[in-house]
């Protein structure tokens, strides 16, 4: 295990849907960002089919997209993410959408930006349908590439039986220092911040917010 | 969105009787049910920008509520409706949602595409 934070100078990241940031890597990201790197975030959707309005409902399936567009751009402000990409394709639809646009659309943000750290979801092992796409569409198109062309690849996974099949995650991040940026961009996810698994029923204390998202974790993806 | 108060969606859907319309008709239980409930059987469908024209169309029940609309050749139906959003005039956009607030359920009219 290593849990050192080597430098990266740019970084792109692909999530298919606003608010994947957030939980996942808005804490990694943010300290990268404050030790000096670049990074793009290569957002494939708007989650216009998101199921969360807002509490009561502020949002309905026509205005979500721009809704949700705004808090997309709320969070990455957030974080300091200097470039954001709405790539426009549909919520819900990447498992079905034509492969060989998807991966050009990746093939061509990694010859414009050439990253030496890539982050996405691990495909097969992270729940939603789009999140398996995007990730299998960013490995498909790296593992094209020569070996020593390839930059690194930390992935997010996060479904039932993960740990069985891909082991414990081989970096941890500790983001604590980083949770003023992280929760205000999740928070910057208003439509979606005030689901029930995630506020539960009550305020969480300082202490619980730094148990349940003051660490952040990736596998780093082998091609060989 | 507003809570459906069943007269005015009765008076809207009258409204939109025997004209070509588009319909979104969406039902689910979100992407993540068995992530959360290893008994949940998750399951979605939608359809955005079909084109349809009813001849006769209702709102029934005491909330949710139900619409059903008749086709020339056959129906189309959505159980679970709850809330309206109040500030459209010329579409109709209808939505359930449960008691955690997510969407479950959606019914869209318009005369133009969505």
């Amino acid at each position: 295990m290593h849990n050192q934070h080597s430098q990266h100078h740019r970084i792109l990241v692909v999530f298919p849907h606003p608010d994947d940031e957030a939980f996942g890597a808005s804490g990694t990201l943010a300290k990268h960002i404050s030790g000096g790197a670049q990074v793009t975030y290569a957002c494939l959707t708007l989650g216009e089919m998101g199921r969360n309005m807002g509490i009561p409902p502020f949002a309905n399936r026509v205005t979500l997209p721009a809704i949700r567009k705004e808090e997309l751009e709320a969070s990455c402000r957030a974080i300091g993410i200097q470039d954001l990409r709405m790539l426009g394709f549909q919520d819900k639809m990447i498992e079905f959408e034509d492969q060989q646009l998807l991966d050009s659309r990746i093939e061509a943000l990694l010859e414009e930006l050439r990253p030496s750290l890539v982050i996405t979801f691990y495909p097969g092992y992270s729940v939603h349908p789009d999140h398996d796409a995007t990730g299998a569409s960013v490995i498909r198109t790296i593992g094209r590439l020569s070996a020593d062309e390839r930059p690194l690849v930390h992935c997010i996974a996060f479904a039932n039986n993960h740990e069985q099949a891909i082991g414990k995650a081989d970096l941890t991040v500790d983001v604590s220092a980083f949770i003023i940026q992280k929760m205000t961009s999740i928070r910057a996810h208003r439509s979606q911040f005030q689901a029930a698994e995630l506020v539960g029923s009550r305020e969480l204390t300082e202490e619980e917010i730094l148990g349940r998202f003051g660490t952040e974790y990736f596998w780093t993806y082998r091609f060989d | 969105m507003q809570p459906i108060h069943p007269q005015d969606i009765q008076f809207r859907i009258d409204g939109l009787t025997d004209q070509d319309l588009y319909i979104h008709l969406e039902l689910t239980t979100g992407a993540y049910a068995a992530h959360l409930d290893g008994t949940r059987h998750p399951a979605s469908a939608f359809i955005t920008n079909a084109a349809i024209r009813y001849t006769n169309g209702s709102i029934s029940g005491t909330g949710p509520y139900r619409v059903g609309l008749k086709t020339a050749l056959g129906w189309i139906y959505a159980e679970g409706l709850t809330h309206v959003e109040e500030l459209e005039t010329e579409r109709l956009i209808m939505a359930g949602h449960d008691s955690q607030g997510k969407l479950v359920v959606a019914l869209q009219l318009s005369r133009e595409q969505f």
